[in-house]
């Protein structure tokens, strides 16, 4: 299963962190410090898996992408392919990419919550559900359609009180 | 930007995100965050708050903590959110609660209802939202409540909503199976859906399962099979194309699937066979997914039952792959690689080259793996190149966890594949300066117990020669700063063993430099303890040469504050050191005996060399023996063995009085024994006696299987991991020492054993000689292979070992039966012989009661009665028996379940007795043969973790 997904900017800031297991706030940052603290010191032209056993514990691996400013992480164990993955990762980023055409950190940074909807649609608890982009591409838009739309019905400011009472 | 339309953010996120970016420092970010922490917790409970401005907040929280700060005040807003009616406000909720919470959070329970409702809502975009919250926030106690609503989405309309469900099940099943154990059928069912997609993602549970439990599932071979066979010809919709590749991830979960099912089942592996070289044949290796199916190919391949149509392809993708420009490719080239030496390991040959190259190549994941590879494929022939490869690297490593493993691997092959122990012993030290706190204590055990014990060649010379090269270079070594603790053990132990011993070294120096590692550090208690120990010894020796000793004054200062240390361990050490220096040399060098550390403490618990005495004893009207068991009432003495020997015991301390002793049992060894008893009273030489008796009718046949048993043992390897056991080590010697009789059956074995491992690695051995030279030294060189000395006997060690004892001269008599002795027997038996008197010197020592009763023509006639004798065929019999067999051929074995720590604090009951015999038995060829076995109750046999450096004192 995939055990984390992480995406974060050349800088070392995390842009996006997602971990299928639950982990304590501490935890995930320390872990996300030590994938960069790795990354960082990977050459280029190198391989892109890297030995994450020492950060993330036994049977895990990791697999990264370098995007102009961005590293894709994702950290998985024996039962995923290390190549499949890594094609993974390119279905993540065309998608990134069709929906935001051209995709660069700053929408990732903007819109956070779009971000974990495509991987919600890709990986579910752990699992790759889906792994193609024009499919993940037609959930996202039809959620993002059906989302504006009941928001569009609830854009009548209803005091917060209303839901608050129920 | 214009994307982030419909997603409703304000200037101020905008901001936020904007500054953080911006922050030069970490300080700086901080101070951001802290104060839209601030604003955030002010405004978030402020009443009346717009839904958008809510989410937009809640999602501000989910930054925030995203960057590593604490977010909790929020957590119960995201809860709310989640029981809105909104979708986006909803999703947002869901959204939040699954990135904050976990399954134990106390604000679950607020959010169990709304998942119930939600997961029956008509909108499947709401259904979805709560199986997220599903998979994350269920904990094994609230599956039952959430259950039946997944279950029924299980055949939900929308195939994205079925594929969920299926992962929700999956989960449940993950944290709790025994709460879903009745429905995981389904996820057979869910393989027959008609959506691809959806029986693409029941392969992950299945695939789970089956890994738990392969039987099972034995029936869904074919259908996986005809499964993968549609997909891979293309019988899918073009929709689920990747790259031009069909279905690629849903081949790969297959293939990982069949490779499960098909290991180590010729039958259902010859199902899959056409199928898989189907694959083989149509997968396209240009794009990455169609080397990712090829490599699983590869898996499989090596995984099921072999076929060598499929292995053959197995291999051309892997030549491809190794050759490839691409890092990625190399590294799962090598990974197949590994997969598959274990099958055909001929195949590593032809990539000798790339291999080579991969171990050069700067990327570090690519690197290990290549060690890791290495790893599978050292043999006896390689393994000098591959582990002195291995330990450049781990000096270059940072990594401690990567140091660890790669140096407990460095160990691990130079045990099994040394080709000399100077090697040996060169290796450990590298690994031991450079990693020394991360490898595990037990190596340090091992290679200690190497040292003394030498490799078992023939040639006693060598391991003198490694000795004196051992404490060589560990005197060189000193000088370095900051030694690792366990390394700076293994230096003071071999110091104090052998420091002196070929005469290079004077006492001072070596003392000198144990005070030296004392002092320097002087925070670590057991390297202090070590030290003092090899002190003493040094000490003992000196004295027993009856050379002048003469404490140095960092010695003495180190001994006074020793006396004082807060450490018990310490202070005894330091008493004891104090109290040997006061003995005269008879005595020291009973007590330690140089270079018996290797001996075993063998000790005959049954003491049944009483037998005669009893019977002796019985006849004059004494009375036999009750044993404890039918004695009922009677006071409980049985743990008098134990007495003197509190960390073996399993019973408490008794306080109630001994039974008294009979007057007939009272004969002329209580008398004697009576006459120095200070030390260490021992007022129960009656009870071995007694128990004696009774044992006697059963003891050739317990002789027999104990014998059995060792023997069995007698064929491990050399350097096993687990060859701690004293046991082992017994037999090992046995198979070392002894030419003639039994032993040699045993001799014979190990060393067949060891040349059949040789062969079955022979394959790999042979090698073109036209490679380049580490390609040669790593995967060729067949001609090394004698290099490696078959075990045999150690018939040579017995003359040197005069020839090095012969300066520490325990009493006339004794050196001039061993210098007899060559003569008339074969050398292999002078070397057990010679040992004797120290053994029997030995064993009365530590009691002093039994000085007065040693006395020289007793030992000598023992001694000289040792070549006399034709005494082969009894050497196994004794050597096998820790338990019995000090002293008598009768040796029950009765309670030999005693662990050996326990036993070897016995020398004052196992003395005793062996006086009586001697003189009542007079000359008895056994006599100095078992006497040998007894010698090895000295210095430190490990048989435990930590071994005990006192054993080295009490014997």
């Amino acid at each position: 299963m995939i055990k984390a997904v992480m995406v974060m900017n050349t800088q070392g800031k995390s842009r996006l962190a997602k971990f299928y297991e639950y982990l304590s706030v501490e935890k995930q940052q320390e872990l996300i410090r030590g994938v960069f603290s790795v990354l960082c010191s990977r050459a280029e032209n190198v391989s892109n898996f890297i030995d994450a056993e020492s950060i993330f514990g036994l049977d895990s691996r990791l697999v990264y992408k370098h995007f102009a400013t961005l590293y894709f992480v994702f950290v998985f164990d024996s039962s995923e392919n290390e190549l499949a993955v890594l094609d993974l990762i390119q279905v993540f980023v065309e998608t990134l990419d069709k929906c935001f055409q051209n995709v660069c950190e700053l929408d990732i940074v903007f819109n956070y919550s779009k971000i974990h909807t495509i991987l919600d649609e890709m990986v579910f608890g752990g699992q790759v559900v889906e792994t193609s982009s024009s499919e993940i591409m037609k959930a996202v838009e039809e959620i993002s359609k059906l989302e504006a739309a009941s928001n569009a019905i609830s854009l009548i400011p209803k005091s917060a009180s209303g839901w608050r009472s129920r | 930007m214009g994307s982030q339309g419909g997603f409703y953010q304000s200037k101020e996120f905008l901001d936020l995100v904007k500054s953080i970016g911006e922050a030069r420092s970490k300080a700086e970010e901080d101070r951001i965050v802290l104060n839209e922490i601030e604003t955030l917790k002010r405004r978030i409970s402020e009443p009346d708050i717009p839904k958008r401005k809510m989410k937009e907040y809640i999602i501000r929280l989910v930054y925030i903590e995203m960057l590593g700060h604490d977010a909790s005040f929020g957590y119960i807003h995201a809860v709310k959110m989640t029981h809105d009616d909104s979708l986006l406000v909803k999703r947002t909720g869901y959204l939040a609660v699954t990135l904050f919470l976990n399954e134990d959070h106390d604000l679950i329970i607020l959010i169990v209802n709304t998942i119930q409702k939600d997961l029956k809502s008509d909108n499947y975009l709401v259904v979805c939202a709560a199986l997220n919250a599903v998979c994350k926030l269920i904990n094994e106690e609230t599956i039952p409540a959430v259950l039946p609503q997944v279950m029924e989405l299980l055949a939900h309309p929308k195939e994205a909503v079925r594929k969920k469900a299926i992962m929700a099940l999956h989960r449940f099943y993950q944290k709790s199976p025994s709460s879903v154990s009745h429905l995981v059928s389904n996820f057979r069912k869910r393989l027959c859906d008609n959506d691809p997609g959806v029986m693409g993602a029941t392969l992950c549970p299945l695939f789970e399962l089956i890994a738990r439990d392969v039987n099972s599932y034995k029936d869904l071979v074919i259908s996986f099979v005809s499964i993968l066979k549609q997909v891979a010809e293309r019988r899918l919709s073009k929709a689920y194309d990747y790259h031009q590749m069909p279905a690629p991830f849903i081949q790969i979960k297959l293939l990982k699937i069949l490779a499960l099912l098909g290991s180590g089942d010729k039958q259902a592996s010859e199902n899959m066979y056409t199928v898989v070289g189907d694959i083989f044949r149509k997968c396209d290796s240009s794009s990455n997914i169609g080397n990712a199916v090829l490599y699983e190919c590869i898996c499989c391949v090596s995984s099921i039952y072999p076929n060598p149509k499929l292995l053959e392809s197995a291999a051309d993708v892997i030549s491809r792959f190794l050759k490839s420009d691409s890092h990625n490719l190399k590294y799962m080239g090598i990974d197949a690689l590994g997969r598959l030496i274990k099958i055909s390991p001929e195949i590593a040959e032809q990539h000798q080259l790339a291999v080579i190259d991969c171990l050069e190549d700067p990327d570090d994941t690519l690197k290990r793996k290549t060690f890791e590879l290495l790893y599978k494929m050292t043999k006896s022939t390689n393994v000098e190149v591959i582990v002195d490869r291995m330990i450049d690297y781990m000096i270059s490593i940072n990594d401690n966890h990567y140091k660890t493993e790669i140096a407990s691997r460095c160990v691990e092959l130079a045990e099994q594949f040394a080709p000399s122990n100077q090697w040996f012993i060169q290796t450990m030290n590298r690994v031991f300066e450079h990693a020394g706190d991360l490898v595990n204590i037990k190596v340090a055990h091992n290679l200690m117990r190497l040292i003394a014990e030498g490799f078992g060649e023939d040639d006693d010379n060598a391991d003198t020669k490694l000795r004196s090269s051992a404490v060589e270079s560990y005197l060189r070594i000193l000088g370095e700063p900051k030694l690792p603790s366990v390394f700076l053990q293994v230096i003071c132990w071999v110091l104090g063993e052998y420091g002196t011993a070929d005469g290079m070294f004077s006492a001072s120096d070596i003392t000198g430099k144990l005070c030296d590692v004392a002092e320097a550090y002087s925070n670590d208690e057991t390297v202090k303890a070590y030290a003092t120990t090899a002190l003493m010894k040094i000490y003992a020796f000196e004295i027993a040469a009856r050379r002048k000793v003469d404490m140095l004054p960092e010695c003495q200062s180190l001994m006074e504050e020793l006396l004082a240390s807060h450490s018990t361990d310490l202070q005894q050490r330091a008493y004891e050191l104090q109290a040997v220096i006061g003995l005269d040399a008879h005595a020291v060098a009973c007590i330690m005996p140089s270079d018996a550390s290797c001996e075993d403490i063998e000790v005959d618990r049954d003491l049944s060399f009483l037998n005669d005495y009893i019977q002796e004893a019985i006849e004059k009207g004494a009375q036999p023996y009750i044993p404890e068991s039918e004695r009922s009432g009677m006071l409980n003495i049985s743990n008098f063995r134990n007495q003197d020997h509190h960390e073996a015991s399993s019973h408490g301390l008794r306080f109630e009085a001994y039974e008294l002793p009979k007057p007939a049992v009272q004969s002329r060894i209580p008398q004697t024994l009576i006459a120095s008893t200070e030390i260490v009273p021992v007022p129960e030489p009656m009870y071995p006696r007694e128990s004696y008796q009774t044992t006697m009718p059963s003891i050739p046949s317990d002789a027999g299987s104990a014998e059995l048993k060792l023997r069995l043992e007698g064929v491990q390897k050399k350097w096993g991991r687990s060859t701690y056991t004293p046991a082992t080590s017994t037999s090992n010697s046995t198979s070392q020492k002894t030419v003639n009789g039994t032993s040699q059956g045993d001799g014979a074995s190990t060393v067949s054993s060891m040349r059949e491992t040789y062969d079955s690695r022979k394959p790999q051995v042979e090698v073109s000689h036209e490679k380049q030279k580490l390609a040669a030294s790593l995967f060729g060189g067949s001609s090394k292979t004698e290099k490696r000395p078959a075990t045999g006997h150690k018939a040579a060690k017995a003359s040197s070992h005069v020839v090095e004892k012969s300066h520490v001269p325990k009493s006339s008599l004794e050196v001039a039966s061993e210098k007899a002795a060559p003569a008339q027997q074969p050398p292999d038996l002078l070397d057990l012989g010679e040992p004797t008197a120290t053994s029997t010197a030995l064993q009365l020592d530590p009691f002093k009661q039994l000085e007065g009763l040693l006395d020289a023509t007793e030992v000598a006639s023992a001694v000289n009665g040792a070549p006399a004798a034709s005494r082969s065929p009894d050497i196994m019999a004794l050597y096998a028996d820790t338990a019995a067999g000090i002293h008598n051929k009768n040796d029950a074995d009765l309670l030999s379940g005693l662990s050996n720590p326990s036993v070897t604090n016995m020398p004052g009951t196992t003395a005793m007795p062996q006086v009586t015999q001697s003189s009542s038995k007079g000359p008895n060829p056994k006599d100095s043969l078992e006497k040998d076995a007894l010698v090895r109750q000295m210095g430190v046999n490990p048989s435990s973790q930590n071994p005990n450096l006192f054993k080295d004192l009490l014997g």
